[in-house]
């Protein structure tokens, strides 16, 4: 009995004796710098020697797994071993993998932590030899990470297979049922398609808000766009200095959409259904509208081809400010990576050859990265994929682009937007405490 | 192994008691020099199974009471925070809340099954070796061998807008009481405590029936020649015959909503809003999506606390019942 209790001091002991984390510190912070300058300089390429990349990755999005293997086809020394996930679950190993594991390539959920603790390369050196800073800078501005932790500027520390954009899905038949032939020019002409659709006993909106995913983030965002500007809301997500979700603006986006809920636009359930859920019913006929991206065009054309329309949210006033929230599909490599040369060769490819962005675009169903001039495969016209990649040009014009307010920080998500989305639809939260709620959490968030 | 250890233990100590003599002390040497012979092969057999439950039990804990007086963020170096994550756990509504819910579950998870599983169990036994006793004790333990995660998805289809429980419901004309159960921030908990109440009251059956069975039947024939009817038959020679069993189905069931963490991952994630957010699930969120590894560290001391504080008492009751 007595050695059993002085192992278990032992044991006490052995734990208590520095702070955890400590020891692991010099080797990671090293890491980033050395490997990607002195890579950088010569050659990038994926050589000529048997390469094995290591890939951790989303599940249920196929892209990933069509670009590697027509990859492989391309360059016969090169293997892909992909690791899939879920999104949530990558998000929770994130920081352990990258830590820990030898992972070249990986699907990246909200970076700026990631980043400032030295774990993800930064890209730039490959960024300035592939010419990936030619490019619109918009397309990678998401994925700069300052040393303090904002996003908007800094080192570039992600890279993305495509990017996607949100905005309205509709249903075609049900669409001409309730007298809209062509998509909403104002907010006032979509509110009324959204009473008649009520008027003739259908749903008019669907959105998943159960369990923790706050969907309703979704409209609640684009009609900001619609009420304010972009790119205070961009400044917001970026966490720049002294920005505010509470603003008049987003005030009057969020008393809209409480409108909607008022109204019963939505299904009643909308606070028990998850994403997919949300999907299917869609697909059934159930609802005239939902709010997602278009990453769903490639499935809605296979699943109810001809029948799915897609448009922006419209402005306040005809031809009046478009916006819509785009995100890169982020990749990042490891600062452990073995291979970081063949991880940055196969991102640029995936830009750079037609093949690749052939398959971007028709089985990912966004728009690929690269110059604002590069190939584009020919696509049906009256297709979904189409209208979405269409309108994913007209926002880029108009400078309507938006990272997702989910994105600020890493957990404003599922600890502010999704609970507080969900009192909203309860009735227990007003459209004002919601706005001011959030501010006060990202302000505790950030400010640690 | 233990056992004929500690029982030479008590051999040799006894005899000390009286005055010390050199015959004695003599004695009380060769027994020593025993005591380690024999407690040698012992500690030896009991080695392995120390070390795991050091290295997996006991270091852990270790480190987890360490980590909760940090600031840390799983990867780069912590910082010493004192008791700071313990006082945020009692002046942080969102961190408190949790802890309130996990004790409303024991309703649901303790004395709802208990209660049942009692009078499950009675009817059971009442029904003797019958076919029908047979089935409803497979039935009724059944949820006990389906995994949790399993229980929760089936049960989340069950309690939906277009599930099995509403359809019901409008079939007997209680349309206006169909909702999205686990959807709802009033019935949200409720429908968790269900699914949970479903899954333990095979065990608490089962248990029950255990101790039934040892119930001497001359009690009853007494019984029932005093004039005793069933549910006086009940009252006065079945619970009192079961009290240790009984003991034993609340300490689990209680511990089971404490630290529930499956069935609600899976039906709910904590929603809506938090109206289903347990002192587990928190936990989770703070050291996977929050990073913060010292404050989900404090709340898991705070919740094995409260485990004991719980449960100890309880553990009490049930020994000084069998003593008595």
């Amino acid at each position: 009995m007595r050695s059993a209790a002085l192992g278990a001091i032992g044991l006490l002991a052995l734990a208590a004796c520095s702070p955890p984390g400590g020891d692991e510190e010099p080797e990671e912070t090293s890491a980033p710098t050395t490997s990607a300058t002195t890579s950088a300089s010569g050659e990038i390429s994926c050589g000529t020697e048997e390469v094995t990349v290591e890939a951790y990755v989303e599940t249920g999005f196929p892209v990933f797994a069509e670009l590697a293997a027509e990859f492989e086809s391309q360059h016969p020394n090169v293997t892909f071993n992909i690791r899939e996930d879920q999104f949530a679950v990558i998000t929770q190993n994130a920081p352990r993998i990258l830590a820990d594991s030898e992972t070249d390539i990986m699907r990246l959920p909200q970076m700026s932590e990631l980043a400032s603790d030295g774990l993800l390369l930064d890209l730039d050196p490959y960024a300035e030899a592939f010419g990936w800073d030619q490019w619109p800078s918009s397309q990678l501005e998401q994925m700069r990470v300052d040393d303090e932790g904002r996003r908007g500027s800094g080192p570039l520390y992600a890279m993305g297979l495509n990017y996607s954009m949100t905005g309205v899905f509709y249903n075609v038949e049900l669409a001409e049922q309730i007298g809209m032939t062509e998509p909403p020019a104002t907010l006032d002409e979509f509110d009324a398609y959204l009473q008649a659709a009520a008027d003739e006993g259908l749903t008019p909106l669907n959105q998943f808000n159960g369990g923790a995913t706050g969907g309703l983030a979704f409209p609640l965002q684009a009609l900001m766009a619609s009420y304010g500007d972009p790119s205070e809301i961009n400044s917001w997500v970026y966490q720049q200095e002294g920005a505010n979700i509470d603003t008049e603006s987003n005030l009057a986006a969020a008393q809209h959409l409480n409108g909607w809920i008022e109204s019963g636009y939505f299904a009643d359930d909308i606070n028990a259904i998850d994403y997919a859920q949300m999907m299917a019913r869609f697909i059934e006929g159930d609802s005239v509208f939902i709010f997602t991206g278009d990453w769903e065009s490639g499935n809605l054309d296979t699943q109810m081809p001809g029948n799915a329309g897609f448009f922006l949210m419209p402005p306040l006033e005809e031809g009046g400010q478009l916006g819509a929230m785009s995100a890169p599909l982020t990749y990042g490599v490891s600062a452990n990576a073995a291979n970081p040369d063949c991880a940055a060769t196969f991102l640029d490819w995936v830009a750079t050859d037609e093949t690749a962005r052939t398959i971007a675009v028709e089985i990912g169903g966004s728009h690929p990265m690269g110059p604002a001039d590069a190939f584009m495969p020919e696509l049906d016209e009256s297709s979904v994929t189409a209208q979405t990649l269409a309108a994913g040009a007209t926002v880029a014009e108009n400078n309507g682009t938006m990272d997702f307010i989910a994105n600020a920080t890493g957990s404003i998500y599922a600890q502010s937007w999704t609970p507080q989305l969900q009192n909203m639809v309860a009735g227990q939260q007003t459209p004002e405490g919601l706005l001011e709620t959030v501010q006060s959490d990202y302000l505790e968030q950030i400010g640690e | 192994m233990s056992t004929s250890w500690s029982t030479t233990d008590k051999a040799t100590s006894r005899p000390s008691a009286p005055g010390p003599s050199d015959d004695l002390r003599r004695k009380r040497r060769a027994a020593k020099v025993r005591r380690l012979r024999t407690g040698l092969p012992g500690l030896l057999l009991v080695a392995p199974a120390l070390a795991f439950y050091g290295v997996f039990v006991l270091r852990p804990l270790a480190a987890t009471v360490q980590y909760s007086f940090y600031e840390w963020n799983g990867i780069s170096t912590a910082t010493w925070a004192g008791v700071d994550n313990y006082v945020r756990l009692l002046t942080d509504p969102d961190l408190l809340g949790p802890i309130l819910n996990a004790l409303q579950l024991i309703i649901y998870f303790s004395f709802v099954p208990v209660v049942f599983g009692v009078i499950a169990a009675a009817i059971i036994r009442k029904m003797g070796a019958s076919r029908l006793a047979g089935i409803s004790r497979t039935v009724l333990f059944l949820p006990q061998v389906i995994p949790l995660v399993a229980a929760g998805i089936m049960w989340t289809w069950l309690l939906a807008t277009d599930g099995a429980v509403n359809q019901v419901m409008r079939v007997i004309g209680l349309d206006g009481l169909t909702r999205a159960w686990l959807g709802d921030f009033d019935t949200a908990l409720p429908a968790v405590g269900v699914i949970g109440a479903w899954v333990n009251v095979g065990l608490c059956m089962l248990l029950m029936l255990a101790g039934m069975t040892k119930v001497d039947p001359s009690l009853y024939e007494a019984a029932r020649l005093d004039g005793a009817g069933p549910i006086r038959e009940f009252v006065s020679v079945t619970l009192p015959a079961v009290r240790q069993e009984l003991g034993v189905a609340i300490i689990i069931t209680v511990i089971s909503a404490l630290r529930s963490f499956d069935i609600i991952f899976i039906s709910t994630q904590g929603g809506p809003g938090s109206s289903t957010m347990v002192p587990g699930l928190e936990i989770y969120y703070l050291a996977f999506f929050e990073r913060e590894i010292g404050q989900a560290s404090a709340l898991a001391v705070a919740l094995t606390v409260l485990v004991l504080i719980v449960v100890l008492p309880l553990n009490r009751l049930t020994r000084s019942d069998s003593d008595s």
